[in-house]
């Protein structure tokens, strides 16, 4: 430990961090480029240093992204990945409010607990997390993703339960579109080319978040069209009753964060769903209204948890030698083209390299805050802009961002179509964030679904069989019951009196 | 004979680089098999000197059919573009689903390959190939197969092919799909599936990682990288089974451009950079060039309509 530590403080890998974060903070601000992007477009810098060094520099590019993925999430409404969507729930209200810069604090300083607490479950228990990643199994995974479904109504808000769970299934059938993950053949693609890996997530939050959040402004907002833009972003500096009312949340978001992102496949984004909806079910009943429409709470518990999750795909990346996520499949290419193969081989016969890693990941951190928090004033200026400037802008590297991905015109029209739907649903009161939720998880929701009745000849008895599926059933009920019986009981007490 | 000529001719082009400029199209994204190669190749080629400025452009979509689609349509400007390909391309030929066809383009050469096998935990029942099959022989469908590839894909064309060669019917392999080779390796371990069909490549690690064993080989001889693991062949199944990895030019080229990119990627099989990229992947050298690669991904388009007429995945 000691002796990685060393090596990551040597002055060549010191540059390395910094550099890697800093080139990761930029290119996971740009809206349209995530972490699995930002870590390719890294990869060829590296081929001149030794592994450590590349690794190193690969891994700051990986959590500097994720942790500047939120800033556009919270200023514009545009996440530039999955795992920050849910930053966006209440980030972008506080941007809007003239708070941009408490929230991008909030989120910096969430991020670094979360990447902190994660590089530290790395260090004490990684090899005891091992057996965690390899004793999940799909039905478990199905259920999982059931219970982040089920936050769908921690996500639409008071009152419009229905409406969000019908927009989660709205989601969840535009996610049947592509090809079927377990027999390969397309469906509802109408013999397109196009339409054969079904809808990106990319285009789906761009047209329904950012874009339809520019028309639906320009479309309200005629009256106060020349209104003066927001100047105030509020205060960078938490006070001590709001650091210590976040203290809990963060400190729960990234142990269930990091937990979530051991696991190969759920990943950041279920994470920091999960965070979300865990922290606006525990919050105190006068708090929970906060939720959606600038909570600060509902800023720190998804960028603690997705960062956590980041440092927690690692574990079977580094203990197993297997990719839980697209990002750490580049990287599991880009250690194995350094002659290095992750397993439980390379803490034996490349110890320095493991421990570097994780020496750097402190570092990483520390340097991220370091880097961001100065940077926050500038990138509030943004909102300064005159809405005429500022919403042709957001337009522009809305439709880039999708465009530079696919290279494919026919996306701008598929862009085009979904925000006039989005806004239609979003004047007629529908919630939008359910509809990205059921896409996100509808995907991995049938895929370990079929592959269970799979596994199962058929049969449901996957629900109970297995103690840990059995766990996540239960838990699945109650979250389901629980908001049922409040809502049928609250009526009555009204009435009876209390 | 014809690759005699190619050497000859290569000898007589001396050291100065053969191509002036390459473009190489990959339709997966960045990191994944086709990505790797195409840049460990491209940067072969450059170091050695063979081509002076290559290029690359990734253009993923369609499990690579985005990629075929964008060579055929922009042919004419395409003389020095070469595509990266493997044999999921001979295997989307055959259905009906996707209209394209490897003969669309113009194959030039496979580079490397990956063999199909069988893989079990290291504390599996089964400590040999003649012990599973003999399980399997019993009742098809007793043990459950993960793979890296969706149904009627890779990994299920490797157990298809096995169970045809034990006399079973390949449509009782219980063969479950996950979406990529770590990901079936980690069903392995975690105990959900007794076995897992995939190529070694998939495996290899895990086995010297002492996790995982490879009970047999699906190639004509044992390979290096595992001198102790027989073939299916010298257990008495003749099971070959292929993912080779090569490289196709857009169509309607011209005849003498074609040789030019067959000279350069039969020189490149001797440089040194090649030879390195191959150890540190741990690549197997599988090389057709020319008509004999036609020829040879005419008997693989043949064995896989067979194995997919017998999944149901085609009909007559």
């Amino acid at each position: 430990m000691l002796d990685g530590l060393l090596t990551a403080l040597t002055p060549l890998n010191l540059l390395m961090v910094v550099s890697g974060c800093l080139a990761g903070t930029f290119i996971g601000m740009l809206p349209g480029l995530g972490p699995a992007t930002a870590v390719a477009l890294m990869i060829p810098v590296t081929y001149a240093l030794d592994p450590a060094s590349a690794l190193i520099m690969l891994a700051g590019v990986y959590y500097g992204s994720v942790f500047g993925g939120s800033t556009s999430s919270i200023l514009i409404n545009a996440p530039g990945c999955a795992s920050t969507l849910a930053t966006t729930f209440d980030g972008y209200p506080l941007a809007r409010s003239g708070r941009a810069g408490t929230a991008l604090a909030v989120a910096a300083y969430a991020s670094f607990t979360g990447g902190t607490v994660g590089a530290l479950a790395l260090l004490v228990a990684a090899p005891a997390l091992a057996g965690l990643a390899q004793g999940f199994q799909s039905p478990d995974y199905f259920m999982l993703m059931v219970v982040a479904l089920i936050g769908v109504s921690a996500l639409a808000g008071a009152g419009r339960v229905l409406a969000g769970y019908a927009m989660a299934v709205l989601g969840m059938m535009l996610a049947t579109v592509g090809t079927d993950a377990i027999s390969g053949l397309p469906r509802l693609t109408f013999g397109r080319l196009d339409l054969i890996d079904g809808f990106s997530f990319l285009l789906l939050a761009m047209a329904t978040f950012a874009l339809a959040e520019v028309i639906v402004s320009v479309l309200q907002g005629q009256d106060q069209a020349q209104a003066e833009p927001t100047r105030d972003i509020g205060s960078l500096r938490l006070s001590g009753a709001q650091a210590s009312d976040l203290a809990a949340p963060v400190a729960r978001s990234s142990i269930l964060g990091f937990l979530v992102g051991v696991l190969p496949g759920a990943g950041a984004t279920i994470a920091s769903f999960l965070a979300y909806g865990t922290e606006r079910n525990l919050a105190p009943a006068e708090r929970k209204a906060e939720f959606g429409s600038g909570s600060l709470r509902g800023v720190a518990a998804p960028e603690a948890a997705n960062n956590a999750a980041s440092t927690g795909s690692f574990v079977p990346l580094l203990t197993l030698g297997i990719p839980g996520s697209g990002t750490t499949a580049i990287l599991l290419g880009a250690l194995i083209a350094h002659g290095l193969q992750p397993g439980p081989r390379l803490f034996v016969e490349h110890p320095e390299v493991f421990w570097s890693v994780i020496a750097s990941m402190y570092i990483g951190n520390l340097v991220l805050l370091f880097i961001n928090l100065p940077l926050i004033p500038y990138l509030a200026r943004a909102l300064r802009l005159q809405r005429r400037v500022l919403f042709p802008l957001v337009v522009l590297f809305s439709l880039l961002g999708v465009y530079l991905v696919s290279f494919n015109p026919v996306d701008m029209i598929i862009m085009a179509a979904v925000t006039a739907a989005a806004v239609v649903l979003r004047l007629a009161g529908f919630p939008l964030a359910p509809l990205l939720l059921g896409f996100i998880v509808g995907g991995y929701l049938e895929e370990n679904l079929q592959r269970s009745l799979l596994l199962y000849d058929g049969g449901w008895h996957f629900l109970w069989t297995r103690p840990s599926t059995a766990v996540l059933s239960v838990l699945a009920l109650i979250l389901f019951a629980v908001p049922l019986v409040r809502a049928v009981s609250a009526p009555l007490k009204d009435r009876f009196g209390r | 004979m014809r690759s005699t000529a190619v050497v000859l001719l290569a000898l007589v082009a001396g050291p100065a680089a053969a191509l002036e400029s390459l473009h190489l199209l990959i339709p997966g994204g960045a990191g994944g098999g086709w990505d790797i190669t195409a840049r460990a190749a491209g940067r072969a080629l450059m170091v050695s000197g063979l081509v002076s400025q290559v290029s690359f452009e990734n253009r993923s979509g369609a499990g690579g059919g985005k990629g075929v689609a964008y060579l055929q349509e922009a042919a004419a400007q395409s003389a020095d573009v070469l595509m990266v390909s493997s044999t999921p391309i001979v295997v989307r030929s055959l259905k009906p689903a996707f209209q394209q066809n490897w003969r669309q383009l113009t194959p030039i050469a496979s580079l490397i390959g990956d063999y199909g096998a069988v893989v079990v935990r290291s504390d599996s029942p089964f400590a040999d190939f003649p012990a599973l099959a003999a399980a399997l022989r019993g009742s098809p469908r007793s043990i459950k197969f993960a793979g890296g590839s969706n149904r009627g894909d890779l990994d299920h064309l490797i157990l298809a092919r096995i169970f045809e060669a034990l006399d079973l019917d390949p449509a009782d392999a219980r063969y479950v799909p996950y979406g990529a080779g770590g990901q079936a390796t980690l069903a392995l371990l975690s105990g959900e599936v007794g076995a897992m069909s995939a190529t070694v490549g998939d495996a290899i690690a895990h086995v010297r990682g002492g996790r995982a064993q490879i009970l047999a080989v699906a190639a004509p001889q044992r390979l290096d990288a595992l001198p102790d693991v027989p073939t299916f062949r010298e257990l008495g199944w003749p099971v070959e089974f292929l993912n080779w990895r090569g490289f196709f030019a857009a169509p309607g080229i011209a005849e003498e451009r074609r040789d030019a990119f067959a000279v350069v990627l039969n020189q490149l099989r001797g440089t040194d950079a090649w030879r390195q990229a191959r150890t540190r992947y741990g690549w197997t050298e599988v090389y057709h060039e020319g008509a004999a690669f036609s020829a040879f991904l005419e008997a693989q388009e043949h064995l896989m309509r067979r194995l997919l007429l017998r999944l149901g995945f085609v009909s007559e």
